[in-house]
């Protein structure tokens, strides 16, 4: 996760408070996003950038995950190729492991 | 979970160059609630 996004999540959370806030990923495999849920989650894994040592606890989902509170032309049109070719279940897998793991 | 669970949230979007890219993924939140804060594209290569 690079370091202006952990920047701008990090004043966004102490801003409005890390209940009011929801990460919503689309990262095209399954390691990456669930670095990027770590990070948001636990801190920075890396201890490279403005979230290290911070664990903000933010609930933090793939956009995979919420398919069914989309409208289905929406995700069809905007979502539905890129379903096709990436590992929709790794990701999915992933994303659930790293929230049991840190939440 | 259902779309109440984000009806009050502040919402954080991180896309994906080489997955699905931020404005996608507004689109798609538009239609289900909460305020899109900011809507960013990373890259990881």
């Amino acid at each position: 996760m690079d370091m202006a996004n952990q920047t701008r999540i990090k004043e966004v959370a102490e801003k409005f408070g890390t209940d009011k806030v929801v990460v919503i990923l689309g990262g095209a495999e399954a390691e990456s996003a669930g670095l990027t849920a770590e990070t948001v989650i636990n801190g920075d894994p890396t201890y490279a950038g403005p979230l290290t040592n911070i664990a903000l606890k933010l609930p933090v989902y793939h956009i995979f995950e919420i398919k069914d509170l989309i409208d289905p032309e929406v995700y069809d049109a905007q979502i539905s190729m890129m379903e096709m070719v990436l590992d929709v279940d790794a990701i999915k897998d992933e994303m659930e492991s790293i929230r049991q793991q840190f939440s | 979970m259902d779309k109440s669970f984000f009806a009050d949230k502040k919402i954080c979007i991180l896309g994906d160059r080489d997955g699905i890219p931020g404005p996608a993924i507004a689109e798609c939140m538009n239609t289900v609630g909460g305020e899109i804060l900011f809507s960013s594209t990373e890259c990881f290569v």
